[in-house]
């Protein structure tokens, strides 16, 4: 049975549909990669899951129950077993890098300070900013800051951890490292991973299945070795990053000759 | 013609929907609170940054306000050779209305727009969200600790405003105006009561308090969350800050000294 | 560690000073510490008229405070206004035969009960009542006697 089931998914901004239809299964112990081009809604599909947002239609059950049915009570039990590293990393501005790795085992449990310091030290060794615990987030890179958020999302040794973009603004090094470090905590953990991603590269290099997502639909799906032999041209554009082909690109609207044409009204 | 009803209506919706969330939001708040003195280290932490650091401003106004008051009160009483009553004059101003109004005021000023301000960055750096995703109900953790410090901080701070106040216009009124010291106090003693004034005008301020810590916490959680958004709700804090004070200070002052 | 034990001692402070700005409010601005040290007694005067004396008005015996009017109410039988005085423990010796008047302090100031001791051997005691009173001075009915006395005296 899969950790996180996901049937019929509408999700609406406005009128427009971020999600129209989708069904995704993401398996226990395995790290499955969402990609799509930038704006279909991967960040908003970790949120949906998180239960920060609502469907508009469709449900999403993780580990065989329903989310968006849950009290508040257990949805914030399950989120103590969910991680989530946020695109913006998302660190609290008023604690030190320390501090900010410290704060779920601060707010969850009753741990001795010289545990949670061993704690939080192995966490950040892991990503290399051991040395780094007494700066304060806007003292570090954006790159910094992620991994810190990262650290800081296992802490909890959470059964599942969402990743959204783990990559963007690495370094060749640190990202080997990250990719590394997803792919060992999956091995030696059994933890479930989902990993949203621009980098078909790395995505593709520790997924072991792969969803595709485009105007709110699932384009494709399949490990990776299957879907770089799609024979779909849409998935061989996004694959190899091709700008020419049928991934759109832009922002749905009206034809750009036709804008041109079109004189503004002004109200 | 038809426009302008259909925008007036969208207006009217659109305060009665941000009304109903702001209660909404009360409610939740309210619901953090017991919480609260289970790890009151937290609410410790925002009294620093909500009243140990509004105390400069409130101290320096109200001693101030007392001195003016003196002064001026000075000039009009000696007229009538009442001038003994000015420690009165002084006392029931400050104790029923400036005390209450004045501070609460300044603190929306002060404390009320660094809450707006700090929660709306939150919110705009993702850090309220984060929170949530790791299982820790921002309501509880940075809503109800600042809302239960603001409602502590502003009858104290209120209470320092009077006291200063008195304090200030005994200096003008005995050092520089010559007004006997014993009839200042001795009338002041007779004329001010412990209930009828200032539990009525502690009162107040902690009504104020709670309205001022409460827009301003709602502002900054509902706030658009970009620069601009921040910067408007925070100004919003201000001015709905203090129209509520004035008008609830009208309310409170014709329900609580109404009969006499 | 270091700076939130600061923080903690600013708060605390902060709390402290708020506390003694109160204390001060009610023991020094306020006549909180008329009543609370100070259980009193009561007695009751009758007025013909009390003119604009109010509850909490001082009561002065010689022009010292000794009490403070408690209650006013309507005596339903006489219409007289009946005036409770909440006198201090401290003054226990005040004659039974003792009288009440009302006065004005100053030309447009408060009214207040001013007593004159009697020469009786007993005491006021709680629940008592005071005989002999006399009526504020009404400023109309003043004039309006003086006008009409002398109207009387032209004819
Ligand atoms: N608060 C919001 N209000 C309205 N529309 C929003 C909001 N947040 C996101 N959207 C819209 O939802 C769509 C999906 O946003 P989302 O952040 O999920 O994209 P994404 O796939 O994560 O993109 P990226 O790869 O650039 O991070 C976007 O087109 C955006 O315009
Ligand atoms: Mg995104």
């Amino acid at each position: 049975m899969p950790l996180i089931k996901i049937r019929d998914l509408h999700f609406y901004r406005g009128d427009r549909a971020i999600f129209d239809g989708v069904n995704i299964d993401i398996q226990r112990g395995k790290v499955t990669a969402i990609m799509g081009p930038s704006g279909t809604g991967k960040t908003t599909l970790l949120r949906l899951i998180g239960g920060q947002l609502h469907p508009d239609k469709g449900t999403i059950e993780v580990d065989g129950k329903n989310v968006h049915k849950m009290s508040h009570r257990e949805l914030y039990e399950l989120r103590k077993r969910m991680g989530m590293l946020f695109q913006s990393g998302a660190l609290l501005t008023d604690l030190t890098v320390f501090e900010n790795v410290a704060f779920p085992l601060r707010e969850h449990t009753e741990l001795p300070e010289t545990m949670i310091r061993d704690l939080v030290l192995m966490k950040l060794q892991a990503v290399g900013l051991r040395c780094a615990r007494d700066l304060m987030p806007s003292e570090l890179s954006g790159g910094m800051a992620r991994r810190v958020a990262l650290a800081r999302a296992v802490t909890l040794d959470p059964m599942m951890i969402m990743y959204d973009e783990p990559f963007t603004g690495q370094d060749p090094i640190s990202m080997g490292t990250l990719v590394n470090l997803i792919h060992r905590m999956n091995e030696a953990m059994g933890l479930t991973s989902i990993v949203v991603s621009h980098d078909v590269a790395e995505a593709t290099e520790i997924a072991d299945y792969v969803y595709l997502l485009s105007a709110g639909k699932v384009i494709d799906k399949g490990s990776p070795v299957e879907l770089k032999r799609s024979s779909s041209q849409w998935v061989q554009q996004f694959m190899q990053g091709l700008p020419d082909g049928p991934v759109p690109f832009h922002f749905p609207g009206v034809d750009f000759k036709e804008d041109l044409l079109t004189p503004e009204v002004q109200a | 013609m038809i426009g302008i009803i259909r925008s007036l209506g969208r207006w009217g919706l659109g305060v009665f929907e941000r009304l109903g969330r702001g209660h909404l939001f009360l409610v939740q708040m309210l619901a953090g609170i017991p919480g609260l003195f289970l790890r009151f280290s937290l609410v410790i932490q925002q009294l620093f940054s909500v009243g140990v650091l509004s105390v400069l401003i409130i101290a320096v106004s109200g001693l101030f306000v007392g001195m003016v008051l003196s002064l001026q009160g000075y000039y009009v009483l000696v007229d009538f050779g009442a001038e003994e009553s000015l420690g009165v004059m002084v006392s029931l101003s400050l104790v029923r209305e400036l005390g209450p109004v004045v501070s609460a005021l300044l603190f929306a000023g002060r404390a009320g727009s660094a809450l707006t301000a700090e929660i709306g960055l939150m919110k705009s750096t993702e850090q309220l969200s984060g929170m949530e995703m790791m299982a820790v109900d921002p309501m509880r953790r940075i809503i109800a600790p600042r809302f239960l410090a603001g409602l502590i901080s502003m009858p104290l701070l209120a209470a320092m405003f009077s006291a200063v106040g008195i304090i200030g216009a005994f200096l003008v009124g005995h050092g520089l105006l010559g007004v006997d010291d014993g009839a200042f106090w001795s009338q002041m003693q007779v004329k001010t009561d412990w209930y009828d004034d200032i539990l009525n005008g502690v009162i107040k301020s902690i009504v104020f308090g709670f309205v001022v810590t409460w827009i301003a916490l709602y502002e900054g959680y509902d706030s658009v969350p970009t620069s601009e958004g921040v910067g408007r709700a925070t100004t919003r804090t201000v001015v709905h800050s203090a129209f509520a004070i004035l008008g609830l200070d009208f309310v409170l002052t014709a329900l609580m000294f109404g009969e006499n | 560690m270091l700076q939130k034990k600061s923080t903690e001692i600013t708060v605390g402070m902060f709390v402290a000073a708020g506390i003694a700005a109160l204390f001060m409010l009610a023991m020094k601005v306020s006549n909180l510490s008329d009543f609370n040290n100070d259980p009193g007694y009561k007695v009751i005067a009758e007025f013909e008229n009390i003119g604009g004396l109010k509850v909490r008005s001082p009561v002065t015996m010689a022009g010292v405070r000794i009490g403070r009017v408690a209650d006013i109410s309507l005596d339903p039988e006489s219409y007289n206004a009946r005036v409770t005085l909440d006198l201090y423990a401290s003054f226990d010796t005040i004659p039974t035969d003792s009288s009440a008047s009302i006065y004005t302090a100053g030309l447009l100031g408060e009214q207040y009960i001013g007593m004159e001791a009697g020469a009786e051997e007993e005491f006021l005691q709680e629940g008592d009542v005071v005989e002999l009173t006399q009526p504020a001075l009404v400023l109309e009915q003043v004039i309006g006697q003086f006008l009409f006395s002398k109207a009387e005296g032209d004819e």
